[in-house]
Formats: C-alpha cells, sequence, structure tokens
C-alpha cells in the first residue's frame, strides 16, 4: 500500500518535474532537447498536456479574444475543424518527419518526435493566453501589438520545433534544416495521399449503397 | 461472425435512411421587395423605405406622344427635365401635388442657330444662372441656352490631339453632363476612356478628369523582365476610364458611376464602379462600410439576369445619401456617406416599382424619380414611414441632436430588428452623449470595430480615472509584498546567522 503510493507521488514528482522543465526547453532549447530524450528528462504525459492546452486556447480564444480581432460567425462554426487545425498538422507532421528521418540516421523514435514538437509548441498556448486578457483592453489603435506578438510566437514556435527534431534526431544545423524542408514535403505528399484515399473510400461506399439500395428495389 | 453481420446491415440502414432525407428541406420564402445586407454578407429581408407613388407615361401628362427612348430625367429648382431622345425633344414637368405632375412646356427648337433642333439629347443640366446646358448628341454638341432656350455657345469636340490621333473617324458623342457653379461644364462621352471631358465656362477644353491612376505592381514589374515584346505589349497597363453618368452633389463634388468593369475586377475590388471625384478628380469616396460598394453582393444568374449590378446613373440626397441605379436588375441602392447599404429596392417586371431598362434617377426632395426608357415611364417612389424615419436620424444626427437621433433610429429598429445601421446609429447617438458602455455593446452586437474602439478608448479611459486609488493600491501591494518578505527573510536570516547568536 504505501510502495503503491509512493510509486504515485514519484509519478507526479517527475511529471512535475518534466513540465517545469519544458519552460526550460523553451529558453535553452538546445540544451533542453537534448536532455528532454537524451536524459529521459520529458514524458509523454506533460506532451500530450501542452497539446491539450494548445487546443483549449484555440477554442477559448475563439470565444473570448475582443471581437476586433477575431470575429466569429458562429452559424457558420465547426469547433472540430478548428480542433483539427492543430491536430491534424501535428499528426502529419509527426509521422512525415518521422518516416523519412528514419531513413537517414535519426535517432528519434515516434514517440520522441511527437514528445518533442508537443514540447516546442508550448509559447502558443501561454501567450494566446496573455494576448487573449490582453486583447480585450485594446482599441483597434493598438492593433498592432496583438498581431505582432501573435507572429512572433508562430515564428517562436517553428525555430523551437525545428531546434528540437534537430536534438532529437542528432542531426547537425544543415541536416536538419534540409530534413525539416522534406518533412514539409512529405507533408503535402501525405495531404496528397489522404485525399485520394478519402475519394476512393467515398466512391467505394456510395458504389455499396446504391448496390443495396438497386437489391432492395428488386426485392 | 453473425455479429458483425448485424453490424453492416445497421450500418447499411443507417447509410440509406441519411440518404433519404432530402436536402430542401426548408422552403425558401420569397424575399422582400427592399432588402440589405448583414455583417456576414447574408440577404435581410426589411421593411420599404421607399413605395411607389406613381407612374408617369406621356399619356397620364397628356402628352400626344408617348416617350420614345428617353435617356434621362434631372431635376434643378423643382423642375422635371425629361430628354424624351427618340422625339428629340425635351419635356419640362412639375409637380403640382404628392403624386401628380403637370407638364410646363414642351421644347423642340432653340432660337439664336441656325441648327436649332435638337438630334437626340440625352441629358440636361441648368447652372445657378439659371442657363440650360443641353446634351445635344446626335449633333456632335453640347448646348448652352439662356432659361428662355435662346442659344448663347456650344461646346464642341475636345480639340485634344489623344482623341485625333487614337482614331481619326472619332465621333464626338456627349451623353451625359453636369455643371458646376462657374458653369464649368463636365461631360461623359461615348467611347472616351480617359475620365471626364472638362470645359471652361469659355468653351474651351481644359482637360480629361477622374480618369484610373495607373499604379505600379510587383508581379507586373518582374515578369516585364522575362516576358517577349509582344507579351510587354499585351500587359500594357493603361487603365482605360469609361463612365457612364454623373451626378454633381450640392457641394459640388461629382459622383461618377461606371458599368464597365469586368465580373472579377469587381468582385476583387480591383475596379470601383462608384468614385467620387473632388476638384483635382481625386476619388474620395468615403468606404467604411462591411462592403465594397458595387450593388448586389451576390452576382449569379437569376431570372434570366446574371453578372454584377450594372450602375448606369447616380444622384445625391441632400444628407449625402446617394443612389444608385443598377440597369442589369432594376434596382436602386442607396448608400449613406460612410459606404453602408442603407436599403436596396427594385427589380425586373412590369408591375409598379419593377423596371424593363431603368436608365436614369434623379430626385425631388427626398422621393426618387426613376426613368424607364422601354416603358417610357417615370416611376415616383416616396419615402415610407421607416425610409422617413431612417433620414430623420440621419439628419438629427448631423444637426448633432443626439438624443433625438437615437430615439429615431430605436424607432427603426422596432420596425427592422436586422437593421445593422439602426444598431449602430443607435451606438453613435450613445457615444455622443457618453454613454460609452452603452455603446460599446451596440457596436459589438454588429460587428462595428472603428467605433467600438472609439467608445472604449473613452470607457477605459473613464475606468481608469474612477478607480485610480485601486490600480494605485493594487500596483504597490504587488511591488510591496514581495519586498517586504524578501527584507523579512533577509533579516531572519541575518539574525540567524549573526555572531552574537552562535555558540
Amino acid at each position: 500500500m504505501a510502495s503503491k503510493r509512493s510509486l504515485r507521488r514519484k509519478k507526479f514528482n517527475k511529471y512535475k518535474d518534466s513540465l517545469k522543465f519544458a519552460f526550460y526547453c523553451c529558453t535553452h532549447p538546445i540544451d533542453g532537447y537534448w536532455d528532454l530524450t537524451h536524459e529521459k528528462r520529458g514524458t509523454m504525459a506533460v506532451a500530450n498536456t501542452i497539446l491539450f492546452a494548445t487546443v483549449l486556447m484555440r477554442i477559448l480564444s475563439l470565444k473570448y479574444t475582443s471581437f476586433i480581432f477575431v470575429d466569429i460567425n458562429w452559424e457558420e462554426t465547426n469547433i472540430l475543424l478548428y480542433i483539427g487545425t492543430i491536430v491534424f498538422p501535428l499528426a502529419l507532421w509527426v509521422v512525415g518527419n518521422w518516416a523519412l528521418t528514419t531513413l537517414a540516421d535519426g535517432k528519434g523514435k515516434l514517440g520522441q518526435v511527437y514528445m518533442a514538437t508537443c514540447y516546442g509548441m508550448l509559447p502558443y498556448p501561454i501567450v494566446q493566453l496573455f494576448l487573449m486578457i490582453f486583447s480585450n483592453g485594446v482599441t483597434v489603435d493598438e492593433a498592432g501589438f496583438y498581431t505582432t506578438v501573435g507572429t512572433i510566437t508562430l515564428v517562436y514556435c517553428a525555430i523551437l520545433i525545428i531546434v528540437a527534431m534537430g536534438q532529437i534526431h542528432e542531426y547537425r544545423a544543415g541536416k536538419n534544416l534540409l530534413f525539416t524542408l522534406f518533412s514539409i514535403f512529405a507533408v503535402l505528399v501525405e495531404v496528397f495521399i489522404l485525399l485520394l484515399f478519402f475519394s476512393m473510400i467515398s466512391q467505394g461506399i456510395a458504389y455499396i449503397v446504391s448496390l443495396v439500395k438497386e437489391m432492395l428495389f428488386r426485392i | 461472425m453473425k455479429k458483425k453481420f448485424t453490424k453492416v446491415i445497421a450500418l447499411a440502414l443507417c447509410t440509406m435512411l441519411f440518404a433519404a432525407v432530402p436536402f430542401g428541406v426548408s422552403a425558401h420564402a420569397d424575399n422582400s421587395y427592399t432588402y440589405n445586407y448583414d455583417y456576414w454578407g447574408e440577404f435581410t429581408d426589411s421593411p420599404d423605405a421607399y413605395a411607389v407613388g406613381a407612374v408617369i407615361t406621356a399619356a397620364d401628362l397628356g402628352i400626344e406622344t408617348n416617350f420614345s427612348k428617353p435617356q434621362s430625367v434631372a431635376v434643378f429648382d423643382d423642375i422635371i427635365y425629361v430628354c424624351d431622345t427618340g422625339n428629340n425633344r425635351i419635356v419640362l414637368l412639375e409637380r403640382v401635388g404628392e403624386t401628380k405632375f403637370k407638364v410646363i412646356k414642351e421644347v423642340t427648337e432653340i432660337t439664336g442657330n441656325e441648327l436649332n433642333t435638337f438630334n437626340g439629347p440625352t441629358d440636361v443640366a441648368v447652372s445657378e444662372d439659371g442657363n440650360i446646358f443641353v446634351a445635344d448628341k446626335g449633333n456632335k454638341r453640347i448646348l448652352k441656352l439662356d432659361s428662355n432656350w435662346n442659344y448663347l455657345m456650344q461646346f464642341d469636340k475636345p480639340d485634344d490631339a489623344s482623341l485625333a490621333d487614337s482614331s481619326d473617324n472619332f465621333d464626338f458623342a456627349p451623353s451625359k453632363i453636369v455643371v458646376d457653379t462657374a458653369e464649368r461644364v463636365y461631360c461623359v462621352a461615348d467611347n472616351v476612356n480617359k475620365g471626364l471631358i472638362k470645359y471652361e465656362n469659355d468653351g474651351t477644353f481644359s482637360g480629361f478628369v477622374g480618369a484610373t491612376p495607373v499604379t505600379y505592381n510587383f508581379w507586373d514589374w518582374f515578369w516585364k523582365h522575362f516576358a517577349s515584346q509582344e507579351q510587354i505589349e499585351k500587359m500594357a497597363n493603361f487603365v482605360p476610364t469609361q463612365y457612364d453618368n454623373l451626378y454633381m452633389d450640392n457641394e459640388g463634388f461629382i459622383y461618377v458611376v461606371t458599368s464597365k468593369p469586368t465580373e472579377e475586377d469587381i468582385k476583387s475590388e480591383a475596379a470601383t464602379v462608384v468614385r467620387k471625384l473632388n476638384l483635382l478628380g481625386n476619388d474620395i469616396l468615403v468606404r467604411n462600410g462591411s462592403y465594397a460598394i458595387y450593388g448586389d453582393l451576390y452576382m449569379g444568374t437569376g431570372g434570366k439576369k446574371t453578372g454584377p449590378s450594372r450602375f448606369c446613373d447616380i444622384t445625391t440626397l441632400y444628407n449625402d445619401i446617394y443612389i444608385c441605379l443598377d440597369r442589369n436588375r432594376g434596382r436602386l441602392f442607396g448608400y449613406d456617406d460612410q459606404g453602408h447599404l442603407v436599403f436596396a429596392f427594385g427589380g425586373t417586371g412590369n408591375m409598379d416599382g419593377y423596371f424593363n431598362s431603368a436608365v436614369s434617377i434623379d430626385h425631388i426632395g427626398k422621393d426618387l424619380l426613376v426613368l424607364d426608357e422601354n416603358d417610357g415611364a417615370i416611376t415616383l417612389f416616396v419615402t415610407t414611414e421607416y425610409g422617413r424615419l431612417i433620414y430623420d436620424a440621419v439628419d438629427q444626427f448631423d444637426l448633432g441632436e443626439y438624443d433625438k437621433a437615437e430615439n429615431s433610429w430605436r424607432k427603426v429598429m422596432e420596425l427592422n430588428g436586422n437593421y445593422d445601421l439602426a444598431y449602430i446609429g443607435i451606438g453613435r447617438s450613445l457615444l455622443r452623449q457618453k454613454k460609452y458602455e452603452e455603446a460599446m455593446e451596440y457596436f459589438k452586437l454588429k460587428h462595428d470595430a472603428e467605433n467600438y474602439s472609439k467608445a472604449f478608448k473613452q470607457y477605459r479611459k473613464q475606468w481608469v480615472e474612477d478607480h485610480i486609488v485601486v490600480i494605485v493600491v493594487v500596483i504597490l501591494i504587488l511591488f510591496l509584498v514581495p519586498m517586504g518578505i524578501g527584507r523579512l527573510k533577509r533579516v531572519k536570516h541575518e539574525i540567524d546567522t549573526a555572531d552574537i547568536f552562535q555558540l
């Protein structure tokens, strides 16, 4: 009994530690992302937490950002689509990056690519939270700050993710950048394949449906 | 295995069920005669701002020959000039009752010139001094006549090299004219694509006004480096400006409309179809509306009509609300001085209030006169209660009677809860009455970020002034508490490590 409790506490401490470490990674990316996998300081739980926070902030900012910046027609809004704008590219990126780097001496595993990418996204939910609150206290004339900070955050996140990839795969800078470009290309290929796949599937379903309909007519 | 099979069957049944639901369930009600667009560009029904007062034909006026292809109706000093182009005459009318009109005279000839008849007159303008100007299109001249229709002078084909050498057989065909207070004449002529022709009052041609400024595009510049000579010629960045009609408002600004741009250019806002020209010919039209000023937002095919609204005439009321006439769908679009769509109504057809080929519009007071070329009829539109309330609200706001304006807008809102302008109008009135918080609410409801910011700025200032004590206290606490704790810790540390307490 006692050991079970201590195990849970240990796990929680590990979680707390790696969450703190995520913040450390934001400010010391090269050092941080190396330790993430090599020193096993990152955890899947924290990666999931960051992803959840990102998605949550994306949705919250739709509703609570001042309408000056984010103007949503709720009658035509699909929340799932907004969740998709984060989860879907993430999934494509992780798979695309992993698939390519495995072929080119990349040391990172699929799970590690996912974890490192999620760690790299951390600035987004934090800055978005502040921007969301901030946006309700400004006028159109002061909108420049909001958009600038928003853009800088995105760029910073991108840099973090690229650096993280380099560290977990043990790539040099040049190779890392090259494979970043390749990964983006891989994402495009994936999109193409998925489109193909879905159109095939929908045609297949349509075929079966019409077949069943036809049969029902005859019976 | 069996379980799986039932699942498949269930799935198939579900699919069929969904497929069986008809898609066009919602029955679409007939759209109202008057309409507007909301912030999202959705078509919204509206009460009528104008109602048909009368449809006036030549027969109603007691004239023997019917109007034949009349091209223009113009109002100056409450006298209505109808250019009966096909009959080479100008008919002067007078409004004698709410919906009653009387012929003052029919003018078919002038005195003082050997060519004393008109040949297809297309427009009339009257100067402040009472001189009458007629665009005598068939005779290739603009006539200047005194108030008794005596010939004074004429304006001929402009003496300009660009008109002469571009085509030798250039026919000067002045179709629409306006005259300013100094009796300078601005003219729209067929096949002139450099803007308006401007004449000084002594008849000399002084240049073109209001051509589209040539813009430079990075990509044009980029591609020119790779293009062949023929390709470069095709890319020639000459933006033709061929206006259809013009109107001079009481401040001397010229409103012009054109129906020439392509659908793509209009949609992408690369071309503007309505402009307000100042003395220099620059476009100073305010475009603060949610949508660009080009009439109907939807250009799809319907009722044998397709493409964008094609504005053929424009008139500006005393309160800077201007109404554009769309000859494509026979509709009228009223915009306010900020570029918001105030109302839109009309259509094609043979009922009163619908047109076959609307060509010209002018106003008499707040009421509108629209001339239909093929019907040879003038339709008089009179304001309804709804329309009058809107105009009252605009006027009261302009006069600075903001509480009254607020009231009028509230009445408008009672009649039309879907009317964005009513909300924004209430908001603007509240803003001027320093009721910032309330104003913000109205602007927020209709997504007016600019006005919302104006109200919010004041509200924020007031809030800070009211809560300055609290703010200072909070800031002090935020700074002092951590500092105090730090100091306490330091003192404690010094005591703990002090020599006298060390044993």
